[in-house]
């Protein structure tokens, strides 16, 4: 039997302490016309060798090529030592860390990450992480009506990524929440002062502030974080954690900073695995702290006086406060996290200072190189860091199948998020690729324009 | 040691990092930056304000974060470390109710973690990932399948948020009905606390009904709770009491018969897996913890997995992608196959990762598996239960069947000798027993909530027995031992009070002045 170490003298010698004829009898309670017969779509079950087999086939269709794609997920290198360690039983199989005396492994290592990523983004606290960053968002834009206690208005900007606004307007529309899309500026590619500037003097909860925006290019933070805070609107940061290693934080953006920074920590150790799991990390500012959803980790002493970590302002969530929490959020992404935290040891301020500024120049020179391409331009006029928008002569879906077909993952097609572009294409270079990989992605761009 | 701590100024880990090499040419550095060139102009592409001098300065950071600067074996040695202060089910016995911590099988993170799936990226075309999406598909339907429901979403990443996309298929029903009067969520009250906190994300309002003597809901409480304001009730089935909810036919007709709708949670759903279908017993929308019924991995805290099911009315409503199988082809249904969707609740595909895990758990069981989920997790706990009651503990509910848990009450012990449920749990630590659940449900009082799961053998749970034995004894002898445990764990009981008044949730070095 899978899984189950029962031998037979076991069972019987159970039933007998119970007093139950059979295994059966201990279900006697639910009524017999509710029992389970046969599941006739499960298919009989498979040794490990079996399932191997089966697993490594389904994984061999799927096809690996050269990816130029990013738009919230980044291909990077990932030290060997993150997911050895990361998958190490002890913090693989191990619970939430309610039971902090046998848990200090856990809370530590959150510990740590809270203070890394607090101090990427230059803010004063973290939580112990959300579900992804575009949920983070939502979240960071319930946390900021909470705040502001009179507006539920949040401006929500075209420049944020499109499958971000989605989860956002999923999330948070039952809430009587109104999300004000702020156009962006089509020759910048960055959001549209003017009509920003339509909203000034109206009672605004919040302003969310992409950095680098979702085309990736760079929004004037500053000009915009005062304008929110002139509003007496929160600014909230929606952040790359690995460009920060590179751009100025949050925390001192215009000055005195954003209120919240969130965003996707999937750039810092998180396989791209076809979507997930990622985390979402949650950052702000101290006052903010009792508002914010999720596990928040701190350090404390026992009753020896020694240093120790446990969860702490517990009476935010929802199995203490219930219909009152800030959230009905109750896990968070604690194995990316430990992953993340490895990461960010591992490669240091320096080393993520070269991943981001390796992959910024890629894409520069893959910007430079592609444009070069006869009917090939830059879509927008503004500075960019890991990503940029290419506009094409031809259809882009059919433009970027070509591609594919040339084994070159060309970009990710803008055309049905943003027809106004016309035939726009998001590509991203990091760090991992070469410059034979830049040549393959311009002759296959250059094939499939042909 | 903090990692900071062993920090130093100028180490780094130059295999981890892009290097000096210049394979990146920089568009603003002349041609012959690219192979051979000399050292100087490497150094210049590394140099940070060379590499990004197209970026405004006003744009770029000017402090350091606060990262450490370690060797690599450093690292490694440090988080090695850290991993061996936690219990796990890797190395400790978890009977943690409501949990299900049973054992992780190590094929299923191998498997998922193949490279394939690892390198793909979420917006490659769908034929570059036929292989991963046919697993999710087929975990579709043998979901689907061992819970009854006409169709599942794998999409919410954890159950919390499974059990918001619940709720809001739930408000997108009565809506596209026109029925907009449904205010209320009922809920008992021995609910876990995200049903609560969920029906208020979803804009509805809360009313608490009261569990009877026998741990079943209150039916005369339900009738005079429900009414055009229902919108429709979550139940945890078997309850967090770990009992089996004897009249959920009945239950299922109330609300029914008030127009409102029924929500499972999933939480307990591994007592029932192959026994009895949430679908058979009239619910109208599931959420599943796949890192519980399924054996994912907890990972500390997370990433979960919190799939849907949802009856047949429920289906148009079901959360962005579902995996369709047409034509031997498999594709993610969008916007346009299914309008009235409550649409997306991750950016790409949820926790992908996990659904794999699951998946290959699934298969590993089989139908027959299935069936055996149920059997042993409830032989174990009644067992457990069993045994422990000769021990001399008092149980809930002793004229019930145990689920696959269920609870003992300290406080004829403390009462005895002013042991509580937190000085036992703390106790078991030094026992080599990760505890249970303490403090939950709160019904019932100095409880201490018992999941033994199915992975466990007759030797772990005699030897849980036993070590609650001792702990009866040392509360009767040597009381100061017990309220002082645990003795033997990285650190004692920690100031809790302290940590929540004095914040402190980052490290500062030691020459700066605290910012906050």
């Amino acid at each position: 039997m899978p899984f189950i170490p029962h031998t037979e003298p076991d069972i019987a010698a159970m039933l007998a302490s119970i007093g139950a004829k059979n295994i059966d009898a201990l279900f006697d309670e639910i009524p017999a016309a509710l029992r389970t017969g046969k599941l006739n779509a499960v298919p009989e079950g498979m040794n490990e060798m079996q399932v191997t087999r089966l697993m490594q086939e389904r994984a061999a269709q799927d096809v690996a090529m050269l990816n130029f794609i990013g738009a919230g997920a980044y291909e990077h290198h990932i030290p060997a030592a993150v997911w050895q360690i990361a998958t190490r039983g002890e913090f693989y199989s191990a619970y939430t860390p309610y039971q902090a005396e046998a848990s200090q492994g856990t809370l530590q290592l959150l510990y740590e990450y809270q203070t890394m990523i607090a101090s990427l983004t230059g803010m004063d606290v973290s939580n112990a992480s959300m579900y992804d960053g575009a949920s983070g968002l939502a979240e960071a834009i319930l946390m900021a009506v909470r705040a502001h206690k009179s507006s539920r208005r949040v401006l929500l900007p075209t420049t944020v990524s499109p499958l971000y606004r989605s989860v956002v307007h999923c999330i948070v529309k039952l809430q009587n929440i109104e999300l004000v899309e702020i156009p962006f500026d089509t020759a910048a590619g960055t959001i549209d002062l003017k009509a920003l500037e339509q909203h000034t003097g109206s009672d605004i909860a919040a302003l969310v502030i992409p950095q680098p925006n979702f085309f990736g290019a760079l929004e004037d933070v500053d000009a915009l974080t005062a304008w929110a805070h002139a509003q007496g609107a929160l600014a909230i940061a929606l952040v790359n954690p690995l460009t920060l290693a590179v751009l100025k934080a949050p925390g001192n953006w215009a000055g005195k900073g954003a209120d919240i920074a969130v965003g996707d920590g999937q750039p810092l150790g998180s396989p791209l695995s076809s979507g997930g799991p990622y985390f979402g990390f949650m950052c702000c500012k101290q006052a903010l702290v009792r508002q914010m959803p999720g596990r928040i980790i701190g350090r404390t002493v026992d009753m020896d006086g020694k240093q120790g970590f446990t969860l702490t302002l517990q009476a935010r969530e929802q199995h203490i406060r219930r219909a009152k929490a800030t959230s009905n959020i109750c896990s968070n992404q604690g194995l990316m996290v430990t992953a993340a935290t490895i990461h960010m040891a591992l490669l240091g301020v320096d080393g993520l200072r070269r991943v981001a500024t390796a992959s910024h120049a890629n894409t520069q020179a893959l910007a430079k190189l592609a444009s070069a391409v006869s009917g090939v331009k830059l879509s927008f006029s503004s500075t960019n860091f890991h990503e940029v928008v290419l506009q094409l002569p031809k259809p882009s879906a059919a433009v970027l199948a070509s591609m594919a077909e040339q084994g070159v993952l060309g970009g990710f097609d803008l055309q049905p998020h943003y027809p106004q572009l016309g035939n726009a294409i998001l590509v991203c270079a990091t760090e991992t690729k070469t410059n034979e990989d830049l040549q393959r992605y311009v002759d296959a761009l250059r094939h499939a324009l042909s | 040691m903090l990692i900071f701590e062993r920090s130093r100024p100028g180490r780094r880990n130059a295999a981890q990092a892009p290097n000096g090499q210049a394979r990146f040419p920089h568009p603003n550095l002349p041609p012959q930056a690219g192979e051979g060139a000399n050292e100087s102009l490497r150094e210049l592409y590394f140099n940070h304000a060379a590499a990004v001098s197209g970026i405004p300065t006003a744009l770029l950071r000017k402090d350091q974060p606060l990262l450490p600067e370690a060797s690599e074996m450093d690292v490694v040695r440090h988080y090695t470390g850290l991993s061996q202060k936690n219990f796990s089910i890797d190395t400790h016995f978890y009977p943690l109710g409501s949990c299900t911590m049973k054992y992780n099988p190590r094929a299923c993170n191998s498997l998922a973690m193949l490279p394939q799936f690892l390198a793909r990226h979420p917006l490659a075309p769908e034929h570059t990932g036929q292989g991963v999406l046919a697993c999710l598909h087929d975990l579709q339907e043998i979901l689907k399948d061992v819970t009854g429901m006409a169709g599942v979403s794998l999409m919410p990443m954890a159950g919390a948020q499974g059990e918001f996309a619940g709720i809001a298929m739930i408000h997108a029903y009565h809506d596209a009905r026109g029925d907009t009067a449904r205010t209320e969520i009922i809920v008992p009250d021995a609910a876990h606390g995200t049903n609560p906190a969920t029906a208020v994300m979803c804009g509805y309002t809360v009313r608490e009904i009261p569990t009877n003597a026998n741990g079943d809901v209150d039916l005369d409480a339900l009738r005079a709770a429900v009414g055009p304001q229902t919108a429709g009730l979550m139940l945890t089935n078997p309850s967090t009491l770990g009992v089996f909810e004897k009249q959920i036919q009945a239950i299922q007709k109330i609300i029914h018969d008030a127009g409102g709708l029924l929500y499972y949670d999933g939480a307990n759903l591994n007592a029932i897996l192959g026994k009895v279908k949430p679908g058979d017993m009239g619910f109208d929308v599931i959420h599943m913890n796949l890192h519980k019924t399924f054996s994912t991995p907890h990972g500390g805290g997370g990433p979960g997995a919190g799939a849907v099911g949802v009856a047949q009315r429920l289906l148009p409503f079901l959360p962005l992608p579902v995996v369709a199988r047409q034509n031997a082809t498999y594709r993610c249904l969008t916007e346009q196959d299914l309008p009235q969707s409550i649409g997306h609740l991750s950016a790409f595909t949820g926790n992908i990762g996990v659904l794999l895990r699951a998946y290959v758990y699934a298969r590993m069981l089989g139908a027959e598996g299935m069936h055996r989920v149920a059997e042993f997790a409830t032989l174990n706990a009644n067992y457990l239960m069993a045994e422990l009651q000769k021990a001399g503990f008092t149980v809930a509910f002793p004229q019930r069947r145990a689920s696959h848990e269920f609870i003992v009450s300290i406080k004829p012990l403390k009462d005895a000798t002013g042991i509580s449920a937190m000085d036992v749990a703390k106790r078991l630590l030094d026992k080599g027993y990760h505890p249970p659940t303490t403090y939950f449900p709160m019904l019932v009082p100095e409880c201490l909530l018992i999941e033994p799961t199915e992975t466990e053998s007759k030797e772990t749970l005699d030897g849980f027995v036993a070590a609650m034995k001792e702990i009866w004894d040392e509360a009767h002898t040597t009381p100061e031992l017990v309220k002082g445990a645990p003795h033997t764990m990285p650190v004692r009981r920690l100031d809790d009070v302290k940590a929540a008044r004095e914040l402190d949730l980052t490290w500062k070095p030691a020459t700066s002045t605290r910012a906050v």
